[in-house]
């Protein structure tokens, strides 16, 4: 146990220290919803009708940039063939580090989402459902991105190639985020039945996330 | 003939030399009876002669499916049992299920026009296979990536493995933002309940594409083993070369 | 065969299947004869594999 809380530590620290991935993912999540206007328009109406999928999106695409730091970092200075090598299962050590990433990366979206949401005319209860989505399904999008980051550790610019693999295993998650929010909002829809669904998904990458990274480090370092 | 004999590249390649040209000859003469059945099928009451589509779409979209279930077999031959033709035949797999997908999806959307009118329509099934296109695009991205034709084929394997479990959940989700969006009806294309008179040319149809792939996909491994061959007598080639300098 | 008002697009769906359906096995055809080839000139060149056999043979 102590290994993993040493781990998740250490990964905190690192991601909140200056070059680490922590707020420069809210500062890309601001950026991309500032963006969002200047191509939309400033009509209000129509920026608080898009606000929640603005959101999720710019959210979604912080998480993606943040991701390839998960673990080329410690692939750089030789630090992930110790993790690999070391006694503690390497499914938990990714879920660790998984975790210390979502602390560092994916909170702080989720802290930032009340400012970001009055630039985009949302009231208080689209705000709350968003940031409760966002609270919800992060966790998933942190945890699938996982394997694709374990799957492009050992090429050099897989920057790219990793948003690609990552991105279409994203889709069920932003899809029943944006629905869940909605649902909050409009009321057309019970929110439970999304938001369950979202929650399942967070929960199942949960498990399958370390299992297949691992997998991929295991096999992608030798 | 067990899987294990299969195991040896050589044999594998005899094999193969025996068996494709029959493959080919009974694809061929399947494809024309196909065609010839479809250009006689009768015009459907709703749709007109446009249902004749239908005929090389559906067939296109199984296919597109069907490979990612081979290559997901593949995979796991790969990971689970280390069979050495597994990564052989998940490679070479790849770009023929991509062209599938594609076709699919450029047939479904010649087939929307008439039908919806407008050439992309964001229902169900279209996304689905969109998606899946852009799957088949990052994993044949992930083969090129990575120089050793074997630590390729275990990162390919996983991908394609984490790819079949996500393609369930990512049709229901699909499916689910779809009636969600689009209370509106969309007319279901060819259920169960198609009558015989379609019926027929379209199973003559997917099992000659079914056969087309299982050729082509012989033949793409045959060339991939091949391929392999090339390479390590290129690096043996080189290792002698430095030998007799050294 | 009376293709109805829109013939174009069934003739351009069947065309396109076709045509993809040729370059897919062009480009199998050509990749077989493109490693042979190679395999040939390596064998030429005087490589030889570990298990002594040609280098093409595919008996």
């Amino acid at each position: 146990m102590t290994a993993l809380s040493a781990l998740i530590r250490r990964d905190i620290q690192i991601a909140l220290r200056v070059g680490g991935g922590a707020l420069i993912g809210v500062l890309f999540f601001l950026t991309v919803v500032v963006l969002m206007p200047f191509a939309l328009g400033p009509d209000l109406a129509l920026l608080s009708r898009l606000g929640p999928a603005i959101l999720w999106l710019g959210a979604l695409l912080a998480s993606l940039l943040t991701l390839d730091r998960l673990f080329m970092a410690d692939h750089e200075d030789g630090s992930l063939d110790l993790i690999v090598m070391s006694r503690t299962p390497l499914e938990l050590a990714c879920a660790a580090k998984a975790l210390a990433h979502w602390l560092a990366a994916g909170l702080p979206l989720i802290v930032a989402t009340p400012a970001l949401g009055l630039l985009l005319n949302l009231d208080a209860t689209a705000t709350s459902a968003v940031a409760l989505t966002l609270l919800a399904g992060t966790p998933a999008l942190t945890f699938t991105g996982m394997i694709g980051a374990a799957l492009a550790v050992t090429l050099h610019r897989g920057g790219l190639l990793l948003a690609v693999l990552v991105l279409p295993l994203s889709i069920p998650v932003l899809i029943f985020g944006v629905a869940a929010s909605q649902a909050a909002i409009t009321e057309q829809l019970p929110f439970g039945t999304p938001f369950s669904i979202l929650c399942a998904l967070s929960l199942v990458s949960l498990v399958i996330g370390p299992f297949a990274a691992a997998a991929s480090l295991r096999h992608g370092l030798d | 003939m067990t899987l294990i004999d299969l195991a040896n590249p050589t044999r594998f390649l005899k094999l193969t030399a025996r068996i494709l040209p029959w493959l080919a000859g009974l694809t061929a003469v399947l494809l024309l009876i196909g065609l010839y059945q479809a250009a006689m099928a009768p015009d459907d009451y709703q749709q007109g002669a446009t249902v004749k589509i239908m005929f090389v779409h559906v067939p296109n979209a199984w296919l597109a499916m069907f490979v990612w279930g081979v290559m997901s077999l593949a995979a796991l031959g790969t990971l689970v049992w280390r069979h050495p033709l597994a990564d052989v035949a998940a490679k070479a797999a790849a770009p023929i299920g991509a062209a599938f997908t594609f076709l699919a999806l450029v047939t479904g959307s010649l087939w929307g026009r008439p039908m919806w009118g407008t050439y992309w329509e964001w229902d169900a099934r279209l996304t689905s296979v969109l998606i899946l296109f852009l799957m088949y695009l990052g994993l044949i991205a992930l083969w090129r990536a990575v120089e050793d034709p074997s630590r390729a084929a275990r990162a390919a394997a996983i991908l394609t493995l984490v790819g079949a479990l996500n393609l369930p959940i990512i049709k229901f989700s699909v499916d689910w933002w779809n009636t969600l969006h689009q209370p509106a009806s969309v007319m279901r294309m060819g259920g169960s309940s198609l009558d015989r008179a379609f019926l027929i040319p379209l199973l003559v149809m997917a099992v000659a594409f079914s056969l087309l792939f299982v050729t082509l996909h012989l033949a793409a491994m045959r060339n991939e083993i091949l391929r392999r061959r090339v390479r390590s007598l290129q690096l043996m080639q080189v290792a002698q070369a430095s030998q007799r300098s050294a | 065969m009376s293709l109805g008002p829109y013939a174009s697009f069934i003739t351009i769906s069947y065309v396109l299947v076709a045509a993809v359906v040729l370059i897919l096995i062009g480009w199998v055809a050509i990749d077989y004869r493109r490693q042979k080839a190679r395999l040939r000139e390596l064998e030429a060149s005087g490589v030889t594999r570990r298990s002594g056999r040609g280098v093409a043979d595919t008996r």
